[in-house]
Order: C-alpha cells, then sequence, then structure tokens
C-alpha cells in the first residue's frame, strides 16, 4: 500500500509552495487537506502530529514530517533530484538556499502595509536583479548545460523555475537582462510534469489575495 | 597548500558558530579569518568570492561554501554526522530545523532594541521549554537511547547541545524540567571533541557583546 503523501496547510501557497512544486515535479500525485479555521489548526496540535506546533506538515512514507527544509530535501532526496553524490548536493544546497532567501523576500510581501510593501518590492527587485538571478545564469552561462548542476535535472532547477515565477509577478520584464534563464524558463516550463503543474486545475496555487490574507490571520 | 577547512565571518558566534561546532565535534581542524571592516568585506564581494555576497564562507574541499544550512549538510555528510538513510536524514532534518529557529530567536535577541530584550527573552524561555525541549526530552525518553537518531552520534546532537548552552547561558534553569535534556547535555559535553571544544582557548567564540554588535551593524549596515 502506498499511500499518496498528504499535505496540511492553508489553501495557499506560504510556505507549502515549493513542497508542491516539488512533488508535481517528480510526477507524485498528492493529497490536500486545507486548514481553513483556527479550530483545524488547533486539532491538529492537540492531535500531537505538528512536532514543533507548526505547519507545512506532509504525511510521507509513514511520518508525519515538518519543517520546510526536512520536507523538501527527503523528497529530492528520494526522487533523485538532489545529485548524484556530496558534492553536487553541496551546490544543490546553495543554490537552493539563495531562491529559498529570494522567495522568502516575496512570500511577506501581500502581509506588509503599503508604504514597508513598496519599499520592499524595490529591494526584492533589486536583489532579484542584482544578488541571485546573476549567480543561476553565471552558472548556466559557464558550463553551458541545460541544468543547473550536474547536467541533470535536480530539485535546484525546479525551485529556480518557481522562484522565477514569483519574480515575474513582482515585475514582468525582470528577466530583461538574463537570456539564458530566460531559455532555462523555457526549458524547465515545458518538462511534461512541469508543464502540466502550470495549467488550470493543477494543485498549483494563486498569489495571495485579500480573502487568502485574512485567512492567514484569522489562523495564525 | 593545508587542506583545512578555512573560515570566513567576524569574530564571534552569529551564523558561523554551528559551523565551528560541527567541525569541532567531527574532529576537523580548520583556520579562521576575521571580517573587522567594511572595506574587507566589500573586497571579498569584488574578488567574487561570496555566491550571494554574504558570509559565513566557508572553503573545504575546492569549494567556496556559502549559506550556513548548505556548509552544516555538506559538514554532516562528509563525517557521516547524518543518519544512515534517507529516513534519518529526515529527522535529523527536522530536529535541527526546530533547533535552528530556536537559535535564531537567541541571535536576534542580541540584536533588539533594550526596551525589547526582556520580552525577547521571555519569548525564548516560552518557546524552548514549551515548544522545542519537550519534543527532545520525549524522543530521548521513548527510545532511551544515547542520541537523538538512530543510537548514534549526529549532527543534530551537536546542534542541540550547542542550543542547549546558548539558552542556558540567558536562562540558567530553563533545563529545571527536563531530566533526560539534563543528562544528554552531561553526556555530550564529556565526548572528548565537545569537551575540548567548550574549553578556554578552542575556537568557540563567546555570547555576543556591545562591540561584536556594533562591528556587525558597520560591516553590514
Amino acid at each position: 500500500m502506498t499511500a499518496k503523501p498528504k499535505l496540511h496547510y492553508t489553501n495557499g501557497r506560504g510556505r507549502m509552495e515549493s513542497i508542491r512544486w516539488l512533488l508535481a515535479a517528480a510526477g507524485v500525485e498528492f493529497e490536500e487537506e486545507f486548514i481553513e479555521k483556527k479550530e483545524d489548526l488547533e486539532k491538529l496540535r492537540s492531535d500531537g502530529v505538528l512536532l514543533f506546533q507548526q505547519v507545512p506538515m506532509v504525511e510521507i512514507d509513514g511520518m508525519k514530517m515538518v519543517q520546510t527544509r526536512a520536507i523538501l530535501s527527503y523528497i529530492a532526496g528520494k526522487y533523485n533530484l538532489y545529485g548524484k553524490d556530496l558534492k553536487e548536493r553541496a551546490w544543490i544546497d546553495m543554490y537552493v538556499e539563495g531562491t529559498t532567501d529570494l522567495m522568502g523576500m516575496i512570500m511577506y510581501l501581500p502581509f506588509q502595509a503599503a508604504d514597508t510593501k513598496e519599499k520592499n518590492l524595490a529591494l526584492i527587485i533589486e536583489r532579484a536583479t542584482n544578488r541571485y538571478f546573476p549567480v543561476y545564469e553565471k552558472a548556466l552561462k559557464d558550463h553551458g548545460h541545460d541544468y543547473l548542476v550536474g547536467n541533470k535535472l535536480s530539485w535546484a532547477d525546479i525551485h529556480l523555475l518557481e522562484a522565477i515565477l514569483m519574480a515575474e509577478e513582482c515585475k514582468p520584464d525582470i528577466l530583461s537582462a538574463f537570456p539564458l534563464l530566460q531559455a532555462f524558463k523555457g526549458r524547465i516550463s515545458n518538462i511534461p510534469t512541469i508543464k502540466k503543474f502550470l495549467q488550470p486545475g493543477s494543485q498549483r496555487k494563486p498569489p495571495a489575495d485579500e480573502k487568502f490574507i485574512a485567512v492567514v490571520r484569522k489562523i495564525f | 597548500m593545508s587542506g583545512k577547512p578555512r573560515l570566513t565571518y567576524l569574530n564571534g558566534r552569529g551564523r558561523m558558530e554551528p559551523v565551528r561546532w560541527l567541525l569541532a565535534a567531527a574532529g576537523v581542524e580548520f583556520e579562521e579569518v576575521f571580517l573587522e571592516t567594511r572595506e574587507q568585506y566589500e573586497k571579498l564581494i569584488k574578488d567574487g568570492v561570496l555566491m550571494f555576497q554574504q558570509v559565513p564562507l566557508v572553503e573545504i574541499d575546492g569549494m567556496k561554501m556559502v549559506q550556513t544550512r548548505a556548509i552544516l549538510s555538506y559538514i554532516a555528510g562528509k563525517y557521516n554526522l547524518y543518519g544512515k538513510d534517507l529516513k534519518e536524514r529526515a529527522l535529523i532534518d527536522m530536529y535541527v530545523e526546530g533547533i535552528s529557529d530556536l537559535m535564531h530567536m537567541i541571535l536576534m535577541f542580541h540584536f533588539s532594541p533594550p526596551d525589547a530584550k526582556e520580552k525577547n527573552i521571555d519569548s525564548v524561555k516560552d518557546r524552548a521549554t514549551n515548544r522545542y525541549f519537550p519534543v527532545f526530552e520525549k524522543v530521548l525518553k521513548q527510545h532511551g537511547q544515547d542520541f537523538l537518531v538512530g543510537n548514534k552520534f549526529s549532527w543534530a546532537d551537536v546542534q542541540l547541545t550547542e542550543a542547549i548552552l546558548a539558552v542556558e547561558e540567558k536562562i540558567p534553569a530553563v533545563l529545571s524540567e527536563f531530566p533526560q535534556l539534563q543528562a544528554f547535555k552531561v553526556r555530550m559535553t564529556n565526548m572528548p571533541t565537545i569537551k575540548k571544544f567548550l574549553q578556554p582557548g578552542s575556537p568557540r567564540k563567546p555570547p555576543p557583546d556591545d562591540h561584536y554588535v556594533e562591528t556587525v551593524i558597520k560591516i553590514f549596515k
């Protein structure tokens, strides 16, 4: 009996979206249970299924996994998206930590007051353009391969695509100075599992709207 | 060319301290370069050695590694402190991530304004005693083994030991309700490599003082 992984989170992107991306890219079907009100979270807590009282929580292979990075690392390892050895894993980890920092900034935007939001949006665009995207553009340029690490699709590629699309939602032409990333985006988006995830009706979640923000504020 | 890893950071704990702990616990000697001025930091950026223009930087096995978690994972994997399979690694990762969240609160505490400090210490105490320490107390009680995962010394044990000592510096009696953790702390601090790291003259850094906080602000603005 292989049960599908079951994801526990609110019905929105937040910290669970990268997990949805990775499972989808790996071609793994999963179920979702949405936390809609505070009572739902409190029940999970009182049932003792949240190791540190927090979500995301993913039921997978008999474990109730928490902590986004731990979950992502497990999925990457299980589905051969984590490189072939320790050194490739190190490169994937470094790249993913960078895209995590960038997406982390974007994730909090909808929850900020108007003036802070404007300042932070400018910072996100500056960081994406001057700190993060140049690294990945250079990596692709230096080795000329289709993928970031080891000439093979890995977690780093999937995470970078997610980050690119999120950044484009902030500024549609944000990749204008990065021709290799534009090509990368086209290639990775066309991988069948990812292409499917990018189509309407998939489990990909939309950007946070007013309704989602209100739900999150009430629950957490 | 020495084979020793070389750490570049400020002369203080910050985000590098868990790396120092893990290398020391693994019995690995390392060198350190300390950033003392903004100019030094800007030079590193100009030289292109910081992937995301940030430290910590650890030069190890021909790589210029950045991002604390990536560095720690590499060291753990290399020195067999990462469990025997994917599932043990998952447990270690979960435990380490939880402890990191607690350590982050302590890291931020030193940079909070004076009037917020007392409230922040209370938050640290609350989280340590109600969210984090009970988890590890229960884990140790349930399997009755000396180490958190797989009956073998791992990164998770090192990280938890570091966290316990860091919290105790602020809240000395924090382990009073946790007998398993008290025993764990004694066991871990008596392991030869860790015992050595805890002695004066080791690369272990003291808690941040005003001078360190000023240096951080000066260098990173």
